[in-house]
């Protein structure tokens, strides 16, 4: 065999190499498109990265494990507050304090995850909302140590000196939060093609066929919420990196709706329908301001209006589109491949 | 002792507050088995209404019944044109497409009057009772709202207890393809039973307006407090949805009182939680625990 | 009175009703019988609208019912008692005849008449269905469906889970409705041997499709059909 064939094949057949080709892939793109793009567009890559991390875990948690989670707001400013304090107060380098937010905000996630574990549609999602309303309240009952209303404060990210004195910071806060995706992408990409995304799958479809089958049903639907909790950690600890702020008001719960439309939108459990999602979150308020501009609409008006859209992007989705974008393009590939078959309908109950 | 007297009371009347909203996510859940996450939305518009006639014609109570009529008209439109399409469908559309409408809501609110809260005016007196000397902070603003919610809790117990429309709306709630082979016009039931319960939340939006003033986002821990009090008390259960937001009331008004108020809605949390680890059901459960 | 043509019902790729044709007239008793899965209560469901009919006709005192939705066929004068009872277990006994009765408004059956008709609801008038026998649920669920005063009766299996003592009171009672109130009865029954008893006419179904159309006694006499499709 040649060296082709046998690289066709160990990607075909390798969940591990197909993943490490798609990190080199979007390594070597990110390199290229931060240093042709402006500083304003390196800073919208970094945002639209972090945003990619949440978006990632947070679309693997609700489509594959089947569960909806509203509070992985409040989850990314356990992680962003986490390295805002490491940073700032600790003096802690950039990748272990980073390193600490993944680790302690899957912490958090755990007994979170066991208390979601155990809680089915609407009731789970009441929990998780009233989890995100309350614990930024923490914020006010500990002012000394987590800065109040104000938060805490860092010093920006300075790139290592091989790169250059004059390497823009902007691009290394892309480079960083474009890391930080790619790590993500990696692992989610082999956790969901393998034994573990399976498990969570099988969970999801039948509980009692799956735990019949010797899966323990609530310990896996833990480990899937604790995996998407590590995500939005990794994903608020480079918020804070690339906005140097950690605060109660970057986190409210419109934060958390946000996140929700981007993953609908992109098509749950679709790890392409987070890049959709991420493409939406961070562009969306630009267009927004444009069109304001453009329509000479008041500040009231502007500042609500990517709201207003996400919250008719949900209503319409769920009425007319309930897959998502990923889910529609998936349905078209199927469609342009065979003639779509005659729907088959479960017969109810006796004849 | 004045202090515990004082949370008491204002437990009381707060719980009043959640106990209409969580009376309307109950209404909701049994007749068509969705939690409206929107619920607090829908009360932050019609009060926003109430807020414009009382503006433009000086009247509260002209304001007070527009609220209630156009919760009534509210919650109608809603079922019909956006929650039919989901009532069959898996349970998490509905969660979605709610809180969707919560977040258009929010947003349109938003654009319409604007993001800072300004006052409501309050139906009583203010001015709390003097007893034996001290003046309590309990108003005879919180006599009306604690009898109002009571009266209108009674009232919708007896619709459904005894009247052959209530009796309809039950037999949709509880057997609803059996229902239609009777001659029950279901998917009516189903639009009359959001009405009603968008009645009490806007009932309870102008009952709390006065004290957490009247903005977009205002109503938000309104809708968790009315959620937990509604789990708390057992979703199938409408007394236990009142029972539920008095207790609930009394909790979160002792957390605030003796801790701070920025612990109450992670106080609300922590309930919601053990209601649902150890006693999924709610207090008051009708019928077999709902495995949640 | 009730007329069925052709009636084809499909879930999908299934064929459950296959171009079934029947009549059930004023005062008679029509059974429909055959094995589990014949398509018995799909027909019956198909008729009164709870499923849509992919072809075929219905027709109820002369008007075309086939595409109407359940609550008209209901006020149109058709009556469902479906399989397994349908008694709502939260409400009471007299909450239950109540409700079948109330899309009739003023018109309605008074209750008083079915607990004349099944004294043993009488005695438990105000308690929850829940805590009804088996027997006593079948009386309720076919008073119930009494109260709006219709013109075609339709019973899905009311034997199923009785017994034996218990089916005959209520095969007898089924019959003297048909004779006293002039009801077009349409019996779905797994027991064949007792439907037959007091049937006009039985039909049998096999796989959706009409594999007997005949008078009681030949059916009984037709050993072959007998074992074949009923059981006995």
């Amino acid at each position: 065999m040649t060296a082709v064939t046998r690289a066709r094949a160990m990607l075909h057949h390798s969940t591990l190499a197909r993943s490490l080709a798609w990190v080199v892939l979007a390594a070597v793109v990110l390199v290229i498109a931060s240093d042709v793009i402006s500083s304003y567009d390196d800073l919208q890559l970094a945002t639209g990265a972090f945003y990619f991390a949440v978006l990632a875990g947070l679309t693997v948690l609700a489509g594959q494990s089947g569960q909806i989670s509203l509070g992985h707001g409040a989850l990314m400013a356990v992680g962003a507050y986490t390295v805002a304090l490491l940073i700032g107060n600790e003096g802690w380098a950039l990748v272990p304090a980073l390193a600490a937010a993944v680790v302690v905000t899957a912490l958090v996630g755990v007994p979170v995850g066991v208390a979601a574990s155990r809680l089915r549609g609407p009731y789970l999602a009441g929990a998780t909302l009233a989890f995100a309303v309350g614990l930024p309240a923490l914020a006010d009952k500990f002012p000394s140590l987590l800065g109040g209303e104000n938060g805490l404060t860092i010093n920006p990210p300075t790139p290592p000196s091989f790169l250059g004195s004059s390497f823009p910071l902007e691009r290394w806060e892309a480079w960083i939060a474009g890391a930080g995706a790619i790590i993500v992408l990696f692992a989610l990409y082999n956790l969901s093609s393998g034994g573990v995304g399976r498990a969570w799958r099988a969970v999801r479809d039948d509980e009692i066929a799956a735990s019949l089958c010797g899966l323990a049903v609530g310990p896996t639907q833990a480990m899937a919420f604790t995996v998407s909790a590590a995500c939005a950690g990794l994903a608020g600890g480079l918020l804070a990196v690339v906005l140097q702020l950690a605060q109660p008001g970057a986190f409210p719960l419109q934060l958390s709706l946000s996140l929700l439309t981007g993953v609908v939108l992109g098509g749950l459990g679709s790890l392409v329908g987070a890049l959709w999602g991420a493409l939406l979150l961070t562009m969306l308020p630009n267009w927004t301001n444009d069109l304001a501009h453009s329509f000479s609409l008041s500040t009231q008006v502007s500042a609500n209006l990517p709201l207003a859209i996400y919250g008719v992007v949900l209503i319409a989705a769920m009425i007319l589109w309930p897959s998502g974008i990923q889910g529609g393009v998936r349905a078209l590939i199927r469609r342009l491949r065979r003639p779509a078959p005659a729907g088959v309908s479960q017969p109810t109950g006796s004849t | 002792m004045t202090k515990f007297v004082d949370l008491t009371l204002s437990g009381v009347s707060t719980g009043a507050v959640y106990a209409a909203v969580a009376l309307a996510l109950v209404l909701i859940w049994r007749a068509t088995r969705i939690v409206n996450f929107a619920q607090g939305a829908m009360l932050m518009i019609t009060t926003f209404i109430a807020s414009a006639i009382i503006n433009s014609t000086g009247s509260y109570w002209l304001g007070f019944v527009v609220a209630l009529a156009a919760g009534l008209v509210f919650g109608a439109v809603v079922e019909r044109l956006l929650i039919r399409p989901v009532e069959a469908a898996p349970p998490l559309n509905a969660v979605i497409l709610t809180l969707g409408l919560y977040t258009l809501l929010v947003a349109a609110a938003g654009m319409i009057w604007g993001n800072t809260p300004r006052s409501f005016p309050a139906a009583f007196s203010l001015r709390g009772y003097v007893v034996g000397g001290t003046r309590l902070l309990f108003t005879p603003n919180d006599t009306f709202t604690v009898l109002i919610v009571l009266a209108v809790a009674a009232g919708l117990g007896l619709l459904f207890r005894a009247t052959s429309l209530g009796l309809q709306m039950r037999a949709a709630a509880f057997a609803p393809e059996v229902a239609r082979l009777l001659g029950v016009r279901v998917s009516r039931m189903f639009t009359v039973g959001w009405a009603l319960a968008a009645v009490a939340g806007a009932l309870a939006g102008v009952l709390v307006a006065p004290s957490v003033f009247l903005g977009p986002n205002s109503f938000d821990p309104i809708l968790i407090s009315g959620f937990v009090a509604a789990v708390l008390g057992g979703l199938d259960s409408p007394p236990g949805a009142v029972i539920g937001g008095l207790l609930l009331g009394l909790a979160l008004s002792y957390v605030s009182g003796y801790e701070g108020a920025a612990l109450a809605p992670l106080a609300a949390l922590v309930i919601l939680v053990a209601v649902l680890m150890l006693r999924p059901g709610g207090l008051f459960t009708a019928g077999t625990e709902r495995r949640v | 009175m009730l007329s069925v043509e052709g009636l084809t019902t499909e879930y999908g790729p299934v064929r459950a009703v296959d171009a079934v044709s029947l009549q059930a007239d004023e005062g008679t008793v029509t059974a429909v019988l055959g094995a589990n899965g014949a398509g018995k209560t799909s027909l019956l469901r198909t008729i009164t609208g709870l499923v849509p009919a992919r072809a075929g006709r219905v027709t109820l005192a002369g008007e075309d019912i086939t595409r109407l939705p359940v609550e008209e066929i209901v006020r149109r004068g058709l009556a469902h008692v479906p399989e397994g009872r349908g008694v709502i277990s939260e409400l009471t006994v007299e909450e239950n005849l109540r409700l079948g009765g109330l899309w009739r408004k003023g018109a309605a059956a008074p209750a008083q008449e079915m607990f004349d008709l099944f004294p043993a609801l009488a005695q438990r008038r105000r308690q929850p269905a829940s805590t009804l026998s088996g027997g006593e649920r079948q009386m309720l669920s076919i008073g119930r469906a009494l109260m709006g005063r219709p013109r075609a009766l339709l019973l899905d299996e009311p034997s199923l889970g009785l017994a034996p003592v218990i089916v005959a009171q209520i095969m007898t009672m089924i019959r003297s409705l048909a004779d006293n109130l002039g009801l077009a009865v349409l019996l779905v029954e797994q027991n064949a041997r007792s439907a037959l008893s007091i049937a006009n006419r039985g039909i049998v179904l096999n796989l959706g499709r009409v594999v007997a159309d005949r008078e009681p006694g030949e059916l009984a006499a037709d050993e072959r059909l007998r074992h074949a499709y009923l059981g006995f």
